[in-house]
């Protein structure tokens, strides 16, 4: 018994070290922040303050509905957010997960289509590895350019997010179009989905793979010899390559995995919200993902966390939308104002009830 | 075909319109010469376009003048940029993670703004044009007047500032200053230049020349203002600033390679041809690429770029 309770506490004590109790009170202050200059906003422009943050509060929380709408938002950006934060770890930051995804969404309705009529749990498996490949594939581009020539991967993924669509445009408008105006490919068959883990809820097994795949990704930076690799290459290049580690395939390798995350996204959306890939369909996931990876100090337990609080802010920004007749891109402010106010180590220094003792240190910081 | 596709692509009219498309590029671009020249890293491009795109519409909405929504622009853009700067200079953000998050706020608050205001998510309502100039002496001549002859005013003012920008930079005392930030911030404090000054003085100045821009992008022909007008724009700008060595001579040059590839897109897309309307568009993007890539290994960015500096240490 003893022995149990020491070792919860050592078990206890590294979660706390791991998840920067510190990092996480002022990932908190800096989201009340942002949201205190969303109310500041609605308050400005005559609408309702107390209205409006009930009906955020509602549509995220509020009912069975409204939680599996914030968990069926959150899947898709617990992936883009951990595409961003695995590059993020060898020091790149890829704001390309919008494109990664749109290849992965379409990808993985393609493949799905293909298997419909085998057991739902290959067509989901197929769907997934199918987006990963596709998304990871698109990843590598901007990685071989980082790495071969040094082009600014902010500057080569924000174009290739551009090409993606056209390209997933074209592909589906002259090859897998369904019948009418709009283009997207057919309709996936009900039981070809993401099943449900309680019927009548409307909670999908996504959150599931994405729990499992946070795991995963969480043992890649703490266990494994890559993930070593990869945070001596984010830390100094130079004293990396110096130790005999491969930077410029740490780089693409970094890119590729982020990239699968943000494809796994496509397949998210496209198997438990819209049962098809429709042309230009994201709303901007794979930038919150960038405010979500930024919030969660790229940490995979801190981009969970992140991914459900945007999650529920989408949610319960489109209730906010309809009841109270607040535009939903206040969620979109909210988010830059989280990035900004995450990226800015000094912020605490004007707070200095925050301020820790020792001083903060700059390089601890993920942004 | 072949002729037919080649007298489209190097016609006065797409040389022309490439002037044009080249105005808010090569703004922007040096905007973040100025930037980058004094060490700040600016991804917030992007941004600072799409905020004086918006403010113009609704400075020319609100006084029915469209050049006090220039000035409108160039305030907004101004205010955005000393924003950035703020977090990057004095709270010592990593620079291109919030040149990102200031994009992202951007384009969050203007369309959410366009809604509060117009109610569409779409379009802004049209708004009074900055129109175009009509300059007697120059139309008149052969090829000169077809390209120059009847612009955009902005084309002009694009001209004047990336000029007088370029004397400002290589050949004023304080353009020397700024140069001392960007590549030795210690050796430029010692000679008792005012770092922070500096930097935030270049930033805000890169975000006025992003705030014409933008205001072009509005007033000067569409006259309207859509969500995401700047579409990317900011991020090109970027690129033509490191292919034109950080110079904003250099910098207009790229842009033009930019707004030609753009002027040619769309010109394509009137023809017949083979190409699907989609691959054609994809043609900036590409080139933007292959531009960055091949113009990166070459360069050599202002030795202290993206570093923050605490005096004293």
């Amino acid at each position: 018994m003893r022995e149990l309770l020491r070792r919860l506490g050592a078990a206890f004590s590294r979660v706390a070290a791991i998840a920067g109790v510190r990092d996480l009170a002022y990932s908190v202050f800096a989201v009340f922040l942002a949201l205190g200059v969303g109310a500041l906003l609605i308050f400005a422009f005559g609408y309702d303050v107390g209205r409006a943050f009930s009906a955020l509060f509602q549509g995220a929380f509020g009912s069975v509905r409204a939680v599996s709408q914030t968990l069926t938002r959150a899947t898709p950006l617990l992936f883009t957010g951990l595409a961003v934060a695995v590059a993020f770890k060898v020091g790149l930051f890829n704001i390309g997960g919008e494109g990664q995804m749109y290849w992965g969404a379409l990808a993985s309705a393609v493949v799905s289509l293909a298997l419909v009529g085998l057991p739902v749990f290959f067509i989901i498996a197929g769907a997934v590895i199918a987006a990963a490949l596709a998304g990871a594939l698109w990843g590598v581009v901007p990685g071989v350019l980082k790495a071969q020539t040094g082009a600014h991967e902010v500057i080569t993924t924000i174009m290739l997010n551009s090409i993606a669509v056209l390209g997933t445009t074209h592909l589906t408008a002259n090859y897998f179009k369904a019948p009418g105006a709009v283009d997207q490919t057919m309709r996936l068959p009900v039981e070809a989905r993401m099943p449900h883990i309680i019927d009548g809820t409307g909670i999908g097994y996504g959150i599931v793979i994405g729990i499992c795949v946070v795991v995963a990704v969480h043992w890649l930076f703490k266990r494994s010899s890559l993930g070593y690799d990869f945070q001596a290459v984010g830390f100094s290049p130079g004293a990396a390559a110096y130790g005999g580690i491969a930077s410029k395939r740490m780089i693409v390798l970094s890119m590729a995995l982020g990239g699968a995350m943000a494809g796994i996204a496509g397949s998210m959306v496209v198997l438990a919200q819209l049962g098809r890939f429709v042309t230009g369909f994201s709303p901007g996931y794979g930038f919150t993902g960038i405010a979500v990876a930024v919030l969660g100090r790229t940490h995979p337990w801190g981009v969970l966390l992140a991914a459900l609080l945007f999650g529920a802010l989408e949610a319960g920004g489109m209730t906010m939308q309809l009841s109270a007749r607040i535009p939903n891109d206040l969620m979109t402010v909210v988010q830059g104002l989280v990035i900004l106010f995450v990226a800015a180590p000094g912020l605490m220094k004007i707070f200095p009830s925050l301020r820790p003792k020792g001083g903060t240190k700059e390089s601890s910081h993920v942004a | 075909m072949w002729l037919e596709i080649l007298g489209t692509i190097f016609s006065l009219n797409t040389f022309e319109a490439a002037i044009r498309l080249a105005v808010p590029i090569a703004l922007a671009a040096m905007g973040g010469t100025f930037s980058e020249r004094a060490g700040i890293i600016n991804i917030g491009l992007e941004g600072m376009l799409l905020t004086g795109a918006f403010a113009a519409v609704l400075g020319s909405y609100f006084t029915g003048s469209a050049w006090l929504g220039v000035a409108f622009a160039v305030l907004a853009s101004a205010m955005s940029a000393a924003l950035f700067g703020y977090f990057t200079i004095e709270l010592k953000a990593n620079h291109v993670v919030a040149g990102v998050g200031l994009n992202i706020l951007a384009l969050g608050l203007t369309t959410w703004l366009m809604q509060v205001f117009w109610g569409s998510r779409g379009t802004s309502p049209a708004v009074t044009g900055v129109g175009r100039l009509h300059i007697p002496f120059i139309a008149e001549l052969p090829i000169i007047g077809r390209l120059l002859g009847r612009q955009s005013p902005f084309v002009y003012i694009m001209f004047i500032l990336i000029i007088g920008g370029w004397v400002l930079l290589f050949k004023t005392p304080l353009g020397l200053r700024i140069r001392m930030t960007g590549e030795h911030p210690e050796a430029a404090d010692s000679l008792g230049i005012k770092i922070r000054f500096i930097k935030h003085f270049s930033v805000i100045l890169g975000g006025a020349f992003c705030g014409f821009g933008g205001a072009y992008l509005s007033l000067g022909n569409l006259n309207w203002f859509s969500m995401n007008m700047s579409a990317g724009r900011g991020y090109m700008a970027l690129a033509a600033n490191i292919f034109g060595q950080w110079n904003p001579l250099g910098g207009l040059g790229a842009s033009f390679l930019f707004s030609f590839s753009d002027a040619v897109q769309m010109r394509l897309q009137g023809l017949d041809i083979a190409l699907p309307h989609n691959i054609i568009q994809m043609i900036p993007f590409v080139l933007t690429i292959v531009i960055l890539a091949g113009a990166v290994v070459k360069a050599r960015p202002p030795a202290a770029l993206g570093n923050h500096y605490s005096p004293g240490k």
